[in-house]
């Protein structure tokens, strides 16, 4: 035992741990100014009232989370990301999904679907939130439309339905949902077929000869082998949704429509950078972290939960 | 004779190619529209409506490239993917490789660090992380260089936790023989990183340069707080921050904006289809994984 003791802190042991200790450096070191640094502030940050200049910042306790509870702008803000994420999930998935299945046969073309589907995802979100916000754009010249959807609609005679898509307040969130699937629903179809492509094919041919329909199939086979992937995709399709924001920027202007459009995200950088609330915009921070770790937590239990049953 | 089982087949690969194509060019018509509208001219994109346009106007591109700056954000953008994706490689490799072959005190505490971070959504760290930035001088240095550095190092770190531990899983199956035989001929560990490691783990490291390359250059809200530029100096903003500036600026031409998106789309779609093969493989394996 002392003699183990001994040789582990021998000078050339030394050495050779802190030569070993040299590779990790760097990581370790930006990631403490550039990570730990910022997590402990946030945390700090939140227990005080700060306007980001002056040099004095006051302790005030909970009262920043206190305030936060009754603020009717950031609960509405919240329930804004709640749709677009529900849509996400929703339709955004199921899409991916049924493209997924689609895919997993022997169909022709196959390739080339998968590379047209995941163009969307690697666009950025500046990029696709201006091309939609000029189809969806609903300004007239000389009596007639001018985006895309509208002269279509108008075309092909649903003239009933032609709103100003972006600026309506019952609409613009629904399109922005739309768009944020648009972006995401190629990234979900990858994960989802390579998935599928993991499942063995016997499995669904011995079910087959047990006399299994092809919705049996689907029920007893390929969803339960599917579910781990279906809870990763879940949790980022969440995570990504709600945190969505740069497409709200960009579709609904950087003043949006105010408590239509606002999301945490666009919330805390108002609390930041427009009323100078340092403290105020932290606490909104760890309270939607804390909201999203325990969606995702849930979400975990709940499908070893499945797995089990 | 046709069977009506084959019928039946037919029908429903005929389904599924209806519903594939369908999506297929909802993928793609908006993409069409944009190169469609970028060649028109601000008169033409409100007479003509028809798919391909009558007139075809290429000086969009000449006034967004010039007037809207878009040489500038392009090389902007390029520089900042080029140094945060090096950084990363090199960092992360580094790292990666410690954390899988070599020993330390502390090693799985520092190793759980990283993999914590990735698991702990932090909305909202951008703001202590700007208040951090301004305190060490980042943010209002006179010195452009010094603006960058800063930005690209956010960056590096946004990209570090994934990375290494992309890099460590694929250390950890790479058989140790060729670094025995190194180490045995004399080769210190620094050589085996540099002439054994780095060049066995070229199709992971591909994964990570494509991942980080693409985020680099689609990131938006960072670029919004930490990089501003200083007056009578060439803009230090990336493409996206352009593409908002610019859209402030020129707010109801649409095709001079949709030649401004042209630009900024097409080398990351030419890039993407270029490496899809990594991309969708890198994605796939995550899936797997996860």
């Amino acid at each position: 035992m002392s003699l183990a003791l001994k040789s582990k802190f021998s000078l050339p042991n030394l050495r050779d741990h802190l030569e070993s200790f040299a590779f990790v450096l760097p990581a370790v070191l930006i990631f403490c100014i550039f990570y730990i640094v910022p997590f402990y502030e946030i945390f700090k940050l939140s227990l005080q009232e700060w306007d980001g200049i002056s040099l004095s910042r006051s302790y005030i306790g909970f009262e920043n989370f206190k305030e936060l509870l009754v603020d009717q702008g950031w609960w509405r803000s919240m329930w804004n990301a709640a749709y677009i994420t529900l849509v996400a999930l929703t339709f955004q998935n199921a899409l991916a999904f049924a493209l997924a299945l689609a895919c997993d046969q022997e169909i022709f073309m196959k390739g080339v679907y998968r590379v047209i589907f995941f163009i969307p995802p690697v666009l950025s979100e500046v990029v696709v939130g201006l091309i939609w916000s000029w189809i969806l754009y609903s300004g007239m010249q000389d009596g007639q439309h001018i985006g895309l959807l509208n002269t279509a609609l108008e075309k092909i005679g649903f003239s009933n339905l032609i709103t100003n898509w972006l600026s309506n307040p019952k609409t613009v969130l629904t399109c922005i949902a739309v768009v944020h699937s648009w972006k995401g629903f190629g990234w979900g179809f990858i994960m989802f077929l390579a998935g599928l492509q993991t499942i063995d094919r016997q499995l669904y041919e011995a079910a087959r000869v047990d006399g299994a329909g092809s919705l049996s199939v689907f029920k007893n086979v390929t969803v339960p082998m599917m579910l781990p992937v279906i809870v990763v995709v879940m949790i980022l399709t969440i995570l990504g949704a709600m945190q969505a924001f740069v497409l709200i920027l960009t579709l609904a202007g950087s003043s949006g429509l105010g408590d239509y459009t606002a999301v945490p995200v666009t919330k805390i950088l108002a609390a930041m950078t427009g009323q100078n609330r340092y403290g105020y915009a932290c606490a909104m921070g760890v309270n939607f972290g804390m909201i999203l770790i325990a969606v995702s937590f849930v979400l975990k239990k709940m499908s070893e939960q499945m797995k089990q049953a | 004779m046709i069977s009506k089982y084959r019928v039946i087949r037919a029908v429903k690969a005929t389904l599924i190619h209806i519903f594939l194509l369908t999506v297929t060019i909802t993928c793609l018509f908006p993409l069409f529209w944009m190169a469609r509208s970028a060649l028109m001219s601000n008169k033409t994109i409100f007479t003509d409506k028809s798919l391909i346009p009558a007139e075809i106007h290429f000086d969009n591109f000449v006034k967004a490239w010039t007037q809207g700056q878009f040489g500038m954000y392009s090389l902007n953008s390029l520089i900042y993917t080029f140094s945060v994706v090096i950084g990363i490689v090199v960092i992360s490799s580094l790292a990666a490789y410690a954390f899988s072959r070599l020993e330390f005190p502390g090693k799985n505490f520092f190793f759980y660090m990283f993999v914590m971070a990735m698991m702990i959504p932090l909305p909202g760290s951008f703001v202590p992380l700007t208040v951090l930035m301004t305190k060490l001088g980042f943010i209002n240095s006179s010195y452009p260089f010094v603006r960058q550095l800063g930005y690209v190092l956010c960056m590096i770190n946004v990209g570090l936790s994934l990375s290494i531990l992309l890099l460590k899983t694929f250390f950890d199956k790479m058989p140790p023989d060729l670094e025995d035989a190194a180490r045995i001929d004399g080769c210190s560990k620094l050589g085996i990183w540099r002439h054994v490691a780095l060049p066995l783990a070229r199709p992971a490291i591909a994964v990570i340069v494509i991942f980080n390359a693409l985020n680099v250059w689609n990131e938006y809200i960072l670029a919004m707080l930490l990089l501003n530029d200083i007056p009578n100096h060439p803009t230090i903003m990336p493409i996206q921050r352009g593409l908002m500036v610019f859209q402030g600026t020129y707010l109801a031409d649409y095709p001079l904006l949709m030649a401004g998106l042209t630009i900024a789309a097409v080398p990351i779609i030419l890039v993407y289809l270029l490496m899809q093969k990594h991309i969708i493989k890198g994605l796939s394996s995550g899936a797997v994984v996860g």
